[in-house]
């Protein structure tokens, strides 16, 4: 059920605004689709990844004679046959290809295997032995915050402290007073990504002795950047093309099995292919940091807010991964898309021996906007208005500014937003109906409840988060757009290195392509490294920049096009040119460093604004959950494709359900409990409800077609959102997520 | 690995008295997890698929016996009638893909203690058939069937055949706790059936000791307290000492799917429900005979 205020007018060509279906949607139904893990050549040998059973340890020896010696085993390899640079990262180079002389997580690569079949590789890989002395590990966050602790890397356990003051907080952390002061305590625990194809790909090495990568990533020169000096090569000789990726959310931005998969190849001269099984999958990519937060809001007796203090403690395990960024946003969105006049954050992340954490879906602002949505409702409470009307009261709105000082200088129409939310129609309660089916109940078919216990509640929650790469990072993407006659009919090929990671990017782009060139015959080229970057499918960027870039470079050829004047039709002139081809870069406008004190500086590019309410029934003697509805409002500023922007938006708010109420890693002593999809649970269709959704479009006029990223923002108020309408329906304080069934009935 | 097709039941048996580490394998759905995931390596597999008589059931002397691959979509399908506890709790078990491999058979199998099909067959008295080659048949109660976590009373040679069970002559029901609402492993699970002819109350409990078990007390304590002639309400006393006496019937642990003490606080509250939900269809069906 979707409203749109602007209409896009009918495309009947496929261009912008046109409910374009995506080409790999009906395939992936089918099970047809060509995922990284169906890659296959015929002289192709398996690699298989030794991973470290302790949390922390030194290794003392590592012994491959039985490994080395099995019959059908190729290689097997230790971080002293790492070509090149022993180390990679997003940001620093802290991580290991392989381990060097100490683990520090559980589940860290050690020794990597090729054999001519899967089963002779994980038998090789578990011939190894290593003898390791286990040390303490460092798993409580706020230990690692001690400068006593033990140091996990050269330099302290602390990886970015990021504090923000505004106000009279410049000159001391003394609170200004207060009518109506409200404190509370939160935690975020580990959420996991749960994209369903695993790590996978498949490494060619090269006659020229390079090699050739085919891998599901979100971001294929960054990997090359990080493996071509691990490998020891030229980035020109390391060449990567995108495979079929089956989800992403964050988890694909850093190497997992990238390096391993090619340094067996160079030194086999076999291609080799890895994929991890779903165990694997959970200690091979980094999640969603946890989080611990306390949060003081202040405000006069009519629900303003005076000041917001808070502390958000981001636990980014055991290698800095995206946790610098994290930090950055969880600081600068920590007090959410509110006016406040007096602000004082300090936002950490540290090192621990807990599992890397790194980018997730919404990063920093999720965890944020869990604390900072939870204190609205407190302070609604406290000063007896709506949860509605107190963010109302203090909602941003173009020409306010954000905790960073930043000025909002697009749309940013969130009261309006909330009113809407608020106008729209409540669904039915399914235990007020006669004879309810069960599946609308909590515990579905289950049978927990025939409507005994069961309560209503509603709640409302708002999400503030920055669009595109922030901070001053030089962020563009690269199109090459060219137009051709073919069988005597103009067609054009986009060709970009952006990633297709199921947000439906490539239907977008040829939709660019139409709309810019007029032509219906698009291609879009496999995404490769022989086109410049386009940058990471990450921060909800991709139609902002790759779509911009191809815009850009679809200017530049009509440009060429218009010297040959108006009169001519494309066919002839294209009849007499030959093809033309045009490659551009696309940058967005500058952002700059946040202060190191204050937090101060334009460090983001495009805020953007969803709006949840959610309808709940909670079984309070038992603890469980239904979620009746999902309403939301969120302005994008320009619909490309509605279909694909509905699916992002349910999509994301299903991501945030999960975090609300079921989706944790669980940890005991930086062991993982449950590294499989029998206990690490994400939602079922009897979980997510339908969604009402009303989309807006208020251009910015900065970005292409005045267009706002839209793939993450729904993540971040879907979960406040369930968890409020938990506490209305319980009276419960619920200070943290995922709410466990214990939660409710034992408390 | 070795895969072996038995075409009828002698020759399984025969199959099994040869090779008794042979790893029987029906719908495959816990069989075959544990090998991808590689927690066994069986060095042979042996088939119950083409033996076509498991996947059927039959009644005699007023007894359903139901072959132990029959899976549990045509368990819904076609018993839920005759067995509404066995064929609700079928009703939860995984996704329809699963439900349309997994049998019974496989889920004793497995004798996990969460398995969803052990609650009601110890509700309802069942009786599990089993068979060698060299010892014949014989019957297990559910009772004496569960004997550890994922340990059976089936001998090594012994493949199971059926399990027999009378259809309910009253109310059955079967709740199960996830902390989803589809898909899930069950925290705990409670099955009740009343069998007024008897004036006896059945009950199973999974998911909260080390294998699956009946609340032996709660049943004697309900059945006496109930009053099968009336058609009386419960009292609501009656029914919390009922929810009390199932929840100290368990020994649950603490394990990521959820707390002892949620478990032992959910049990008493599955108790009181379904003892609820029991009474009053009841009470409808000897109004309306
Ligand atoms: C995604 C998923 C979800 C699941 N959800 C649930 C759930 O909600 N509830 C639940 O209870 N279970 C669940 N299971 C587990 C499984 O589906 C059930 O235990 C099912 O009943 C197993 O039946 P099967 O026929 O597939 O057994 P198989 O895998 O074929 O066999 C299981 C065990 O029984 C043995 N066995 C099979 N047949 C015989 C026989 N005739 N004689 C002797 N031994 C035999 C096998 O050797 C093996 O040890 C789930 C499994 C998966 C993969």
């Amino acid at each position: 059920m979707t409203t749109s205020k602007a209409t896009t007018s009918a495309n009947t060509f496929g261009g912008i605004g046109g409910n374009l279906p995506r080409p790999d949607g009906t395939l992936k139904v089918r099970g047809e689709f060509a995922y990284s893990s169906d890659l296959w050549l015929e002289d192709m040998l398996w690699g298989a990844t030794l991973r470290s059973p302790h949390v922390r340890a030194r290794i003392l020896g590592i012994d491959l004679t039985e490994a080395i010696a099995m019959p059908g085993v190729h290689a097997v390899l230790t971080h002293d046959d790492v070509p090149g640079e022993k180390h990679y990262g997003l940001d620093r180079r802290d991580q290991p290809v392989l381990a060097v002389d100490q683990v520090r997580y559980q589940g860290e690569a050690v020794a990597i295997v090729a054999a001519d079949h899967p089963e002779t590789a994980r038998r090789a890989a578990k011939a190894i032995k290593v003898s390791y002395e286990p040390l303490p590990p460092v798993v409580d966050p706020a230990w690692a915050l001690d400068p006593a602790s033990p140091p996990i890397h050269p330099g302290g356990n602390v990886v970015r402290r990021q504090p923000v003051r505004t106000g009279v907080f410049l000159d001391g952390p003394g609170a200004p007073p207060a009518d109506v002061v409200v404190v509370g305590e939160y935690e975020v625990g580990m959420q996991d990504q749960a994209f369903l194809g695993p790590e996978s790909g498949l490494a060619v090495p090269a006659e020229d002795g390079g090699v050739d990568l085919y891998i599901a990533t979100q971001w294929l020169h960054v990997d090359r950047d990080q493996l071509a000096p691990c490998l020891g090569l030229p980035p020109e000789l390391v060449r990567l093309t995108l495979a079929g990726v089956g989800g992403a959310f964050g988890a694909r931005e850093d190497l997992s099995m990238q390096v391993h998969a090619c340094m067996l190849a160079l030194r086999t001269g076999r291609p080799v292919k890895i994929v991890y099984d779903r165990q694997e999958s959970f200690f091979g990519h980094v999640h969603r940091h946890p989080a611990r937060m306390r949060y003081e809001h202040g405000a006069d007796a009519d629900g303003r807010l005076v000041y917001v203090k808070a502390e958000i403690l981001l636990d980014g395990g055991a290698y800095c991964s995206s946790s610098l960024a994290v930090v950055g946003n969880a600081a600068s969105l920590g007090a959410g898309p509110y006016e406040v006049p007096n602000i004082h954050i300090d936002a950490y992340g540290v090192y621990t021996n807990n599992p890397p954490c790194g980018a997730m879906r919404g990063f920093g602002a999720v965890q944020a906007c869990f604390g900072y949505e939870s204190q609205m409702d407190r302070l609604a409470a406290a000063c007896g208005l709506s949860p509605v009307e107190i963010r109302i009261r203090n909602a941003v709105s173009e020409g306010s500014r954000i905790a960073t000082g930043q000025l909002v200088d697009t749309p940013a129409p969130l009261a309006e937003m909330l009113a809407e939310l608020a106008a729209m129609p409540m669904p039915d309660l399914p235990a007020e109906r006669p004879g309810p089916d069960l599946r609308d109940l909590p515990g579905g078919v289950s049978q927990t409840t025939r409507g005994e216990g069961v309560r209503h509640g509603v709640g409302y929650a708002v999400g503030l988060k920055n669009i595109c790469y922030s901070e001053g990072f030089d962020d563009y993407s690269t199109a090459r757009v060219r137009v051709e006659l073919l069988g005597g009919k103009p067609h054009v090929l986009v060709h970009t290195a952006a990633a297709e990671v199921g947000q439906g990017l490539v239907t977008v782009l040829a939709q660019i392509a139409r709309t810019e060139l007029g032509v219906a015959n698009v291609t879009v080229a496999p995404a490769d490294t022989r086109v410049g970057s386009a940058g990471s499918s990450s921060a909800s960027r991709q139609s902002y920049m790759t779509g911009g870039a191809v815009r850009a470079a679809c200017a530049a050829v009509r440009d060429r096009l218009a010297a040959h004047g108006p009169a001519e039709s494309l066919t002839e002139i294209l009849a007499l040119t030959g093809p033309i081809e045009e490659t551009r870069e696309y940058r967005h406008r500058p952002t700059f460093p946040m202060d190191p004190f204050t937090g101060q500086g334009d460090s983001h590019t495009q805020l953007a604004l969803c709006v949840h309410r959610a309808v709940v029934a909670v079984d309070v003697e038992l603890g469980l959950v239904k979620t009746v509805e999902l309403a939301a409002v969120q302005d994008v500023g320009r619909i490309l494709n509605p279909i694909a922007l509905e699916g992002q938006i349910h999509g994301a708010s299903a991501q945030g359900l999960g975090l609300a109420l079921m989706e944790e890693i669980q940890m005991e002593g930086g062991r993982v409990l449950n590294p499989s999809f029998t206990d690490y649970l994400i939602p079922t269709i009897l979980d997510m409800p339908p969604m009402r959704l009303s989309i807006l479009e208020h251009p910015d006029p900065h970005a292409p077609y005045g267009l706002r990223g839209a793939g993450e923002p729904a993540t971040l108020s879907s979960t406040p959102a369930i968890v409020a309408a938990v506490r209305n329906a319980t009276g419960l304080e619920l200070p943290r997520v995922p709410i466990r069934p214990e939660h409710i009935a034992l408390t | 690995m070795e895969f072996l097709r038995p075409a009828s039941w002698a020759e399984a048996l025969e199959l099994k008295a040869e090779y008794p580490d042979a790893v029987p394998i029906q719908g495959g759905t816990d069989v075959m997890v544990e090998i991808n995931f590689d927690l066994r390596r069986p060095a042979r597999l042996l088939d119950l698929n083409p033996v076509a008589e498991l996947s059927r059931w039959s009644t005699t002397g007023g007894v359903l016996r139901v072959g132990a691959g029959m899976t549990y979509t045509s368990l819904i399908r076609e018993l839920s009638a005759d067995l509404p506890g066995l064929a609700q709790a079928s009703r939860t078990v995984g996704s329809p893909q699963i439900r349309n491999r997994g049998s019974v058979g496989g889920n004793l199998g497995a004798a996990s203690p969460a398995g969803d099909s052990h609650p009601p067959l110890l509700a309802a008295d069942a009786e599990i058939e089993v068979e060698s080659r060299a010892r014949g048949s014989r019957l297990i109660p559910a009772t004496a069937f569960y004997q550890g976590v994922k340990r059976s009373a089936l001998a090594p040679d012994e493949l199971i055949r059926a399990f027999h069970v009378a259809p309910a002559t009253g109310p059955q029901y079967f709740s199960k706790i996830g902390t989803r609402n589809a898909m899930v492993i069950a925290v705990c699970s409670f099955a009740i059936a009343l069998h007024p002819r008897r004036r006896a109350v059945g009950t199973g409990i999974g998911s909260a000791a080390p294998t699956p078990r009946r609340a032996g007390a709660a049943e004697e304590y309900i059945a006496a307290e109930l009053d099968w002639d009336s058609r009386a309400a419960l009292d609501p006393r009656v029914v919390a000492r009922f929810g009390e006496l199932v929840a100290q019937a368990a020994s649950p642990i603490d394990d990521v799917r959820g707390t002892a003490d949620y478990r032992r606080h959910a049990l008493g509250v599955l108790a009181r429900r379904t003892l609820t939900w029991a009474w009053h269809e009841h009470m409808r069906e000897r109004t309306t005979t």
